[in-house]
Order: C-alpha cells, then structure tokens, then sequence
C-alpha cells in the first residue's frame, strides 16, 4: 500500500519539477503513438469505410479477420517486425532497427486493424441511415466512403482515440524493435519496465500513473469535443 | 426545439486545444543525432548497474561517437549479434561468445572485467546457508531444504553459470521446477523481484544486486567462492559478415575499454561507495 | 432482380425529339413486389410525363410508397421492369430524379453545406457551390438559417431544406414520400407553397400521401392504390367528384378500406 502513496507523490514530483528525463520520455512517447495513429488513420479510416460501402465475394471473411487482427500480441508484433528489420532480414538494408522509425512502423501495425475495425462498424450503422438519400443523388462508392466518412467523423475520433490508447499503453514492440535505448528509443512504457526490473518500484509506478493521466487527458479531450458536436447534432 | 446555435467555434476550441497541446508536446524536439554512432549489445544486468551511464560520457567526449547500448538477454544480444543488429557485443558469458567467434561473427574475444556472483536470500534463512564459502555445498542444503530457489532460467550468463553450480552438486532442479525450483525466465531485476515477492533464494550478479531497490528482506548469503566469478568479454561483430557494421567506431570503443582510459573509467564506477566492475583487460 | 425485357426499348439513345429529357418518362410495367406471401405490389404500369403534379392516394398499406421507391430505383421488384426515358434506370442519371422522404435525411453538416452537397453532385465546380446554394436557400426562405447544423433545424424546416436540396439538382421529375405527415399545420402550409412554386415552374411532380385534403388541394391527377394496385387513374377535380371504384368512394368519404 504505501507503494501505491510513494508512487502518488513520485508522480507529483516528477511532474511538478518538469523533470526533463520525464519530458522527453513522453515526447518521444507521443511523437511515436500519435504518428502510429496518424499512419494507422491513414490506411484503416479508408479500408474500413471501404468495407462498410462494398459488397465483394469473400468480404465476410475479411472483417471476421480484420476484427480478429485488434487482438494482435504486441509482443508478437514487434518480433516480427524485428525480423523483418534486422540486418539479417529482407529489409535490413533500410537500417530502420532501433529507431523511432521502426516503433512507429510496429505500433501502427498494432493500431491499424483497431482503427479499421471500429471505421467499419461506425461508417455501416450510418450508412442504413444515409443509403437512400445518397443513392438518389447518384454517389458514386467512392462518394459514398467519402461522405460517410466525414459525417461520422466524431464517432471516428473515438476509434482514433482507442487506438491511441492501445499504442501509447503497449511495450512488447516498441522494447523488441526500439531496444530501448536511452534518450534515442526509449518511451513511458520501456521506462517502467526498465524501473522495474531495477526495483525502483516507486518511479515506475509514478511514471505508471503520469502515462494514465495522459490517457485520461486524451480521452477526457475526445470525449468534450463529441458533447459538443451533440450539441450541434454533427455526432 | 432548442434555441438554434449558430456554428460556433468557440465550443469546440477548448478540446481542440487541449489535443493540439498534446501534439505540441510530441513535437518537441527530440534528442540531436550525434555524427556518428555505434550500436552495442549488451546485458540488462550490465545496464541496470549503471555502469554505462558512468563511463560513456568519458568516451563520446573524447571521440564524439555516441553509443547506443540495445540491453537484453544475454542469449537475445549473441543473436542480435549475429544477425548483425549491433556493432559491438558486450556480455558475460565466455563459452558463448567464443563460440561466436569461432562461428566467424565476432572479429577476436577479449577480455574486459569482472566481477562475482552472490547468492541472496530471505533473512530468516531456512536452508542455513549464512555466512558459507562453498556456493556448491550451500545450492546442495537449499535443495536438501527444498527451501524455495528463484532461477532465471533464459540461458542467459548468469543462469548458466547457476546450471554449472548445480551440476556439480549432482542434484538436477529442473525435475523439481514448479515446486521450490522456480524458473522465471526472465531478467536479473524481474528474477530478484520474483525472490523477493516469495521470500527465496536466488542467484544475483553482484553489480545488479547493489543496484537493486526492491531488495525487501533479501540478503547476501553466500559469497567469496571462486566458482562464483564472472567474466565480462567484449567483441567486435565480423565487417566481414556484415559489412554495415561500424567497424572503425567501434573498433575504437573497444580499444578506449581496453586501453587505459576506458579501464580507469570501469575501475572509477561505484555504487554505495562499492566498485562493481574491477577491469582485467590484458596489456 | 430478374427483369422481364418485354418493354420496347428505343434502342439506347434519349428520345430525339426532346433532347432535354434524361428520365422522362418515368415508367413501370407488370411491376410485382412479393414478401411472405402477400402481394405488396400486384402488376402495376405507370406512365408518369409531361408537367402538373400527380397524386398517388390510398389507405396506408396500399403501397404507395413502395411504387415511388421502385420508380426512382430505390427498390429492385420481383418482376416487371422500371425505364427511364425508356432506358434502364442508372447512377448517373439518378440526380435528375428528386427524391423527397418521409422523415428528411439531413447530413450532420450546416444547411447550406447539405446544398453545396447536392450541386457537388451534379458536377458544379466548388467555387460557384456557395452563391448559388444561398440562391436555393433564399427561394426556400432558408437563407437565414445557412450555417445552423441542418439537424438542429425544425421538423418543417428540415423538410423544406429537403425540398430545397431536392431541387438544387434540377431535377426532372420530383418524387415527395407524404413529406408533409409528420409536419403542423403552418409547416405543412410553407411545404405546399413550395411545391405549387415548383409545379408553377414546369417540374413534373408525384406526390405520395394519405391526406385527402392535401390531395384535392395540390392534384392534377390522382392514382389511387389499393392493396398493391392502381385501381383508378382520374384528373384531380373529377376523382373527387366521382370516384369509379367503390374503394376510391369509400376512402374519400372517411371509410376505412380494409
């Protein structure tokens, strides 16, 4: 129990002094977990709009695995990442191991089917309302994914929200591809671990409770921009 | 209905703001990329002491190389090592790393420093080893005690040389995994923290145990015998190999932990005023 | 769906001697729509051309607006074909069709972005969208209320942004789901005035509704429907006047018609 009261106030210090190891963890952990979203959005928002619009022999197939890939092991993720980024391996030339480069790559594969998964689900329960409206303009599919996505563009926030809580909280890829080397590749989640195998239990729980008040400050921020898009019936 | 709001941004701009922050913040900038770099891998025990933080700084401020150390299980550096993911290898665990190099991927093993094993244990010590010289004979009571024993268990140095000590006692624990012989297949800190959690006996290289903070009721038990030294080897990974590899940075870190500079530096590194590495370079 | 090809086609191009025209006439033939035994649609033919505004009245369960989905390709029949301008109905001539539902489908958009929506669908550049959306806007008395979130707006001023939105695509032939039935009396009235404007200036219309007096007040030609047929085709003043069929009678005079 007094672990629990130590790390409290270890967080407040660490905080409250603007530690600058501290500051830098947690840049290098939002530039990486936002970057994955970023590039996660990118492929998932238009692959999951797709699938909610087309109707293609073999679709069924595809979003059972699609739902199937958000429980993808990070730990899992990020061996196989490394084995394609080691020197030893077909991308090895790229040099990207052990770069926030790399843990970008491992964590947007992690991100990716969440997002596209949750955009599928989102942009099919719109689309039963906007069918026919939009048929009658004569949409295009490519229309269609377009506006869909647009107008549920705040109930994707919330999908963009999950996945950034699923990257931002994960340390099975980013320690494998990353290597956790200090001021380079090392973020939150490597730090804890690291605190913790040296028994610094106090820092690495503080440092645990700064990473979910990061957490809770996102989804705090999604969540007041969805009520007030209500406000304006836009959600 | 109620009163219609016109579109208005302000509502909308405080969670705007608060998000924007948040990329602000990410987009600080991050650490500048020295010149030039060498990766090398290394142990997690050896990170967790300190050592690097100490004697590091020395040699970029001399060289302008900065180096990146990757710290992991020894077996996982050997096969980074291997692989070519690193430029240098930096581990305790002498017939692997010869083998490494009689494989062709290291250039030439030399030796760099060392320190001891100790074996910890609870304070209340049920198998009554306090205080003995013999690491064999005191592994032989634990087990005659069937006192709860924490192993590493990840082939890694230190759980080697554990499978050495107990091979010559002639008991074989693994038949007993599960029961007092418990294997965590894991690093030195999260093994230590598992003995302390039970109450066990473990296996520690002396550098991490120092170093530990969640030590609990865990003490030095058994040490002094001259089974229980380890020896640290550094190898250049082979540009023959791998011809990526940063072979005249790191070639010239090895030389600077070899040569004078580097071995003060090792021998100048302590820890609750105790030295934990002691350099034996030959030259 | 299958499609009995019994219909003459004119061999694929638009009717020569009236070039303007994409989908008139809007047609129907032997249209069958089936579901668990029943006929919803029992072999209906319409020809819908030229201007004025045709009413399509019955009894709820008729399938009256069953028989406007079909007409304007929003539902595939068992059997029986739909041609516009005597050609398949199609994507890209579907704009010319305007659609006007039940309950208005608003885009989560400001009003005037739900218009620029509809011009952007036929292909007008961005940059002209905003002018001639306030233009729209304006003949709708809308204009004042162009950057409110369209779903925040009335229900009768949903519906006649609808309205409006319908028309922005210069449509033909105007198709209206009973647009009025969940709307007040002063709201049903500003929808009317609309859509007489609309039949003022040439647009063919259809209009689908149960209300009788709506019916007389805005018909040129009444179809009524009864159990999934037309059962009486009739200019508006003499439908009212004299119904032919017992039904019509019935329904006109406040019966229910099982």
């Amino acid at each position: 129990m007094q672990e629990l009261g130590a790390a409290f106030a270890e967080a407040f210090r660490l905080v409250a002094t603007l530690d600058p190891n501290l500051r830098e963890i947690v840049a290098l952990s939002l530039q990486i977990s936002l970057a994955a979203v970023g590039l996660a959005a990118l492929i998932g928002l238009p692959l999951g709009a797709g699938l909610a619009v087309m109707r293609f022999p073999g679709r069924g197939v595809l979003v059972v695995t699609l739902n199937a890939l958000m429980g993808l092991p990070p730990v899992v993720v990020g061996l196989l990442v490394y084995l394609l980024l080691s020197r030893a391996g077909p991308l090895g030339h790229l040099g990207l191991l052990y770069t926030p480069t790399a843990m970008v790559i491992a964590q947007a594969i992690l991100v990716t089917p969440i997002v596209a998964a949750l955009t599928r689900q989102t942009v099919e329960d719109m689309k039963e309302e906007y069918l026919d409206q939009l048929r009658v303009f004569g949409i295009t599919p490519l229309g269609m994914v377009k506006t869909l996505l647009w107008d549920a563009r705040y109930s994707l926030l919330t999908a963009l929200l999950a996945g950034f809580g699923r990257a931002v909280a994960e340390v099975g890829a980013v320690i494998i591809v990353g290597g956790n080397i200090n001021h380079v590749t090392r973020v939150m989640t490597t730090t804890i671990a690291l605190e913790t195998s040296k028994g610094n239990l106090s820092l690495a729980l503080g440092l645990g409770v700064v990473l979910v008040t990061i957490t809770i400050a996102a989804n705090a921020a999604v969540m007041a921009l969805r009520v007030s898009a209500r406000r304006l019936a836009y959600a | 209905m109620k009163s219609k709001t016109v579109e208005s941004t302000r509502q909308r701009i405080a969670p705007v703001a608060v998000l924007v922050s948040m990329l602000t913040i990410a987009l600080m900038p991050a650490t500048a990329i020295a010149g030039d770099s060498i990766i090398v891998q290394s142990t997690t025990s050896t990170q967790n002491s300190g050592l690097f933080e100490h004697i590091l700084p020395k040699f970029t401020h001399s060289t302008g190389i900065e180096v990146r150390i990757v710290a992991v299980g020894t077996g996982q550096a050997l096969k980074n090592a291997r692989n070519g993911d690193g430029d240098v290898l930096l581990v305790h665990a002498k017939p692997a790393e010869e083998k490494f190099v009689a494989d062709g991927y290291g250039v030439k093993r030399s030796d760099l420093m060392y320190n001891d094993f100790v074996i910890v244990g609870p304070g209340r010590d049920p198998a009554g080893v306090r205080g003995m010289r013999d690491a064999t004979a005191a592994l032989a009571k634990i087990s005659g005690a069937r006192s709860p024993f924490v192993s590493r268990g990840d082939d890694s140095g230190t759980h080697k040389k554990e499978q050495h000590l107990w091979k010559e006692t002639g008991v074989d624990p693994v038949s007993a995994s599960g029961d007092w012989y418990r294997e965590t297949g894991s690093g030195m800190g999260a093994t230590l923290n598992t003995a302390a959690g039970m109450g066990a006996y473990t296996l520690s290289d002396r550098a991490t145990w120092i170093t530990f903070e969640n030590k609990a009721d865990l003490e030095i038990l058994v040490e002094g015998d001259k089974r229980l030294f380890n020896q640290y080897g550094v190898i250049l990974v082979n540009p023959d190999k791998h011809p990526h590899v940063n072979a005249k940075a790191g070639q010239r870190f090895i030389d600077w932990l070899l040569g004078a500079d580097g071995q003060a530096a090792i021998a100048s590194y302590r820890r609750d005023g105790q030295q934990l590495f002691f350099p034996n370079a030959d030259s | 769906m299958p499609d009995t090809a019994l219909c003459r086609d004119t061999g694929g191009v638009v009717d020569q001697r009236r070039p303007d025209h994409a989908v008139l006439p809007i047609e129907c033939r032997r249209v069958v729509v089936g579901r668990s035994g029943r006929r919803l649609l029992d072999g209906v033919d319409v020809s819908i051309d030229g201007t004025g505004l045709t009413v399509i009245l019955g009894p709820n369960g008729a399938g009256k607006t069953l028989l406007l989905r079909v007409l304007a390709n929003l539902f595939a029949p068992d059997s029986g074909e739909v041609r516009w301008a005597h050609l398949r109905p199609d994507r890209v001539r579907a704009p010319k069709i305007g659609f006007v539902f039940q309950k208005p489908m608003m885009l989560r958009r400001s009003v005037i972005a739900n218009v620029i929506y509809a011009l952007a669908a036929i292909g007008m550049p961005r940059h002209e969208c905003p002018s001639r959306a306030h233009e729209i806007l304006g003949l709708a008395s809308l204009d004042h209320l162009a950057g409110t979130p369209a779903r925040l707006l009335s229900g009768g001023e949903q519906q006649r942004l609808a309205l409006a939105r319908a028309l922005a695509t210069e449509p033909e032939v105007l198709l209206l789901d009973e647009p009025a039935s969940s709307l007040d009396p002063a709201a049903t009235l500003a929808i009317e005035k609309m859509i007489t404007t609309v039949r003022g200036r040439g647009t063919r219309l259809v209009l689908v509704t149960h209300d009788i007096g709506q019916a007389r007040r805005l018909a040129d030609t009444v179809l009524f429907m009864h159990r999934g047929r037309i059962v009486e085709r009739a200019p508006s003043p003499d439908f009212f006047e004299n119904p032919a069929q017992a039904a019509a009678r019935a329904f006109i005079e406040g019966r229910i018609v099982l």
